[in-house]
C-alpha cells in the first residue's frame, strides 16, 4: 500500500444499549477519495460517520483516521479511552457538515466560520475573517456574511455549514444527508459546493439519498443495510449494475 | 383560465366593510374609568393621608440610605445568586455524579427551607461558628479571624440572599440549557470545541433568551425580598421607611414613600431587561423590533406622523 488509509475501519460494532446499530462494519477510504454511503434509514450509515469524529463510540473493531486510532490510544494490547482535548484536537482535522445545519443561532454567518478556528485554533482573527470571506465566496455567499443564520434559505444555511467546516483546513469531510432537509430546488446549489470541493482533491464521506450525485461524483459507492456493508464498488457497478438483491430493491425504490 | 379572465376584468375594488360594533367595550370603560376615579378620590381627597408627609419624607435621608441598601443588597446579591445559579446548574449536569449529585443537595436544601429561616441562620452564623481560619484540613491553622469581624450584618445578608437566589437560579439556567438543541452541541464539539468552550460560547448564549425573562422575575422579587433582611437590624428602604413612622405614626404615608421608590426601582429594572432581551434575541427573529429611542427619532423623521 502506498500512502495510508484515510479512514480504515475493521470490523466496528456499535450498539445503543441492547439494539445493535452496527454488526462489523469493513471500509477503507483512500485520501482524495469520495465515498458515497447509500441504504435504508436505520441501516448505521450515519451512526457510521459519527463514529469517523468520535460523536459516537464504538464499542467493538478498530477504526483509524489518518493511520491514528479514533478516540483511543493503544498501549500494549489494551486500549486506553484519550482525554477530552485530545479528542478535541483530532476532531479539528475533520470537517463534519449536518443534515439540519446547525449553525450557531447566535452568530452571523461570518461569526459562524471564524469561530473555531480564533477560539479552537487560536488564530489571529484577521488572517481567519480574511479566510472566512474567501470561503464566503467560494460557496457564493460573500454578500451575506453579516447575515444571521435565520434570515438564510436551507441551501444558504448548509452553505454556510460547509464553509463553517472547511475553515478547519480539515484533511476528511464527513456530509450526513446534507441535502436531506432542503427543499427540492435548494439541492442544486449544495450539491455543486460539494462538487467542487470533491473536485479540488478532498477527502470526503457523503452520507446522502442523491443517488445522481452518486454517480456523477463518487469514487466508491457503499451500500449498507442492517448495520452491514451489503455491497460496494464504483458507481457503475453498484447503482448501474448491483448484484445483491437488497441492493437492488433499495435502488428501485429511490431511483 | 380564470387567471385569463381576472386579468381581464382589472383589479376589483378594494372592501371598505362596516367594522363590527363592541358596545360592551365602552360599558367596561366606563365602569372602569369611575372605579379608578373613585379610588383616586379616596387617596387624594382622604382627610387621613397627608401628601405633605409624603412629599417631605420622599427625599428624606434615612430614605434615601434605605434605597441604597436595598439596590446594594439587591445587585451584589443577584449577581453573587447568578454565578452560584450558573455554576450549580452546570455542575448538575455534569457527567460526575458526585458533582451533579452535591448540586442537587444544595439546590433541595436552599429551595426546601423558608428564605426567613436562612437570613436568621446566617445572622447566628458566629454564635457557633466563633474562628474562621485558613489551614489543612483537621489540622493545624495558618491565619484566621473572628467570625463575628469577617461575616457582618451585611455581608450575612448578602450570604443568606445570595445563596437562596442561586438555588432557584440554578433551575432557571438548567432549564434554558436543556432548551438548546442538541445539534448545537453537537455542532461545536464536530468543530473541535471542549465541552465549556462548548457550553460557555454556544449553549449558554443560547439558553439566556430562556433563562432572561424568569431572571427578570427573580431580579422584581430580590428587590422586595431583601427588606426580610431587616429582621436583623439592616437598614433597607422599608426598614427606614419603619424607623420614620415609629416615630412620627404616619404609617400608609411612609408605606406610600416606600412603594413608590420600589416602583421605581422595579420600573427601572424593566427598561434594562428589554434591551438585555433584545440583545440576547439577536439572530432569533428576523428583524428586532424597535427600541424607544429609535421609534422616537423615526417619528421625528416622518414629521410626527405614523405611515
Amino acid at each position: 500500500m502506498t500512502a495510508p488509509l484515510m479512514v480504515d475501519a475493521q470490523q466496528v460494532h456499535k450498539s445503543f444499549g441492547v439494539n445493535e446499530v452496527l454488526k462489523g462494519i469493513d471500509f477503507q477510504v483512500a485520501p482524495g477519495q469520495v465515498i458515497c454511503l447509500l441504504g435504508p434509514s436505520g441501516s448505521g450509515k450515519s451512526t457510521f460517520l459519527r463514529c469517523i469524529n468520535h460523536l459516537e463510540k464504538i464499542n467493538a473493531g478498530r477504526l483509524y483516521v489518518d493511520g491514528e486510532l479514533v478516540g483511543y490510544r493503544q498501549v500494549g494490547d489494551k486500549l486506553h479511552e484519550l482525554p477530552e482535548k485530545e479528542v478535541a484536537r483530532k476532531r479539528t482535522e475533520i470537517g463534519m457538515v449536518f443534515q439540519h445545519f446547525n449553525l450557531f443561532p447566535h452568530m452571523t454567518a461570518l461569526g459562524n466560520i471564524m469561530e473555531a478556528p480564533t477560539r479552537v485554533k487560536g488564530e489571529p482573527k484577521d488572517d481567519v475573517r480574511a479566510r472566512a470571506m474567501d470561503l464566503l465566496a467560494k460557496v457564493g455567499l460573500a454578500d451575506r456574511a453579516r447575515a444571521y443564520p435565520r434570515q438564510l434559505s436551507g441551501g444558504q444555511q448548509q452553505r454556510v455549514a460547509i464553509a463553517r467546516a472547511l475553515a478547519m483546513r480539515p484533511k476528511l469531510m464527513l456530509f450526513d444527508e446534507p441535502t436531506s432537509a432542503l427543499d427540492p430546488e435548494l439541492v442544486g446549489d449544495v450539491l455543486a459546493v460539494m462538487r467542487d470541493l470533491a473536485r479540488s482533491g478532498m477527502t470526503m464521506i457523503v452520507v446522502t439519498h442523491e443517488i445522481g450525485f452518486a454517480r456523477e461524483v463518487a469514487d466508491t459507492v457503499v451500500f449498507m443495510d442492517g448495520g452491514v456493508v451489503v455491497e460496494s464498488g464504483p458507481p457503475s457497478e453498484v447503482i448501474s449494475n448491483p448484484q445483491h438483491t437488497r441492493t437492488q430493491a433499495f435502488l428501485s425504490q429511490v431511483l | 383560465m380564470t387567471s385569463e379572465v381576472e386579468t381581464t376584468r382589472g383589479r376589483p375594488e378594494t372592501i371598505r366593510a362596516v367594522p363590527v360594533r363592541h358596545p360592551w367595550r365602552w360599558v367596561a370603560v366606563v365602569v372602569i374609568a369611575v372605579l379608578v376615579a373613585m379610588f383616586a378620590h379616596m387617596l387624594v381627597a382622604n382627610p387621613n393621608i397627608h401628601w405633605s408627609v409624603v412629599r417631605k419624607n420622599l427625599f428624606n435621608s434615612l430614605i434615601l440610605q434605605g434605597v441604597r441598601m436595598t439596590l446594594e443588597l439587591t445587585v451584589i446579591s443577584m449577581a453573587v445568586g447568578i454565578v452560584l445559579g450558573v455554576v450549580a446548574a452546570v455542575m448538575r449536569l455534569s457527567r460526575n455524579p458526585i458533582v451533579s449529585g452535591v448540586a442537587w443537595v444544595y439546590v433541595w436544601f436552599f429551595r426546601g427551607t423558608p428564605l426567613l429561616v436562612q437570613i436568621f441562620f446566617w445572622f447566628a452564623f458566629s454564635t457557633f461558628v466563633r474562628n474562621i481560619a485558613f489551614g489543612i484540613p483537621f489540622g493545624p491553622h495558618f491565619d484566621g479571624a473572628d467570625s463575628n469581624k469577617v461575616v457582618t450584618l451585611f455581608i450575612s445578608g448578602i450570604l443568606a440572599l445570595a445563596l437562596n437566589e442561586g438555588a432557584y437560579m440554578s433551575e432557571i439556567v438548567r432549564a434554558g440549557i436543556v432548551s438548546v438543541d442538541e445539534g448545537q452541541t453537537e455542532a461545536a464539539h464536530a468543530l473541535g470545541m471542549t465541552r465549556l468552550q462548548t457550553m460557555w460560547r454556544v449553549v449558554l448564549p443560547q439558553a439566556m433568551r430562556v433563562i432572561i425573562p424568569p431572571t427578570g422575575n427573580e431580579v422584581n422579587s430580590m428587590l422586595k425580598n431583601t427588606s426580610l433582611v431587616s429582621v436583623a437590624g439592616l437598614i433597607d428602604l422599608l426598614a427606614a421607611a419603619q424607623h420614620i413612622y415609629y416615630k412620627n405614626y404616619r404609617i400608609v404615608e411612609l408605606l406610600i414613600v416606600a412603594s413608590i421608590w420600589y416602583l421605581a426601582m422595579t420600573s427601572a429594572w424593566q427598561i434594562v431587561q428589554y434591551y438585555i432581551e433584545r440583545y440576547y434575541g439577536r439572530g432569533s427573529a428576523r428583524a428586532t423590533p424597535l427600541t424607544p429611542m429609535q421609534r422616537a427619532r423615526m417619528l421625528a423623521a416622518r414629521g410626527g406622523h405614523y405611515q
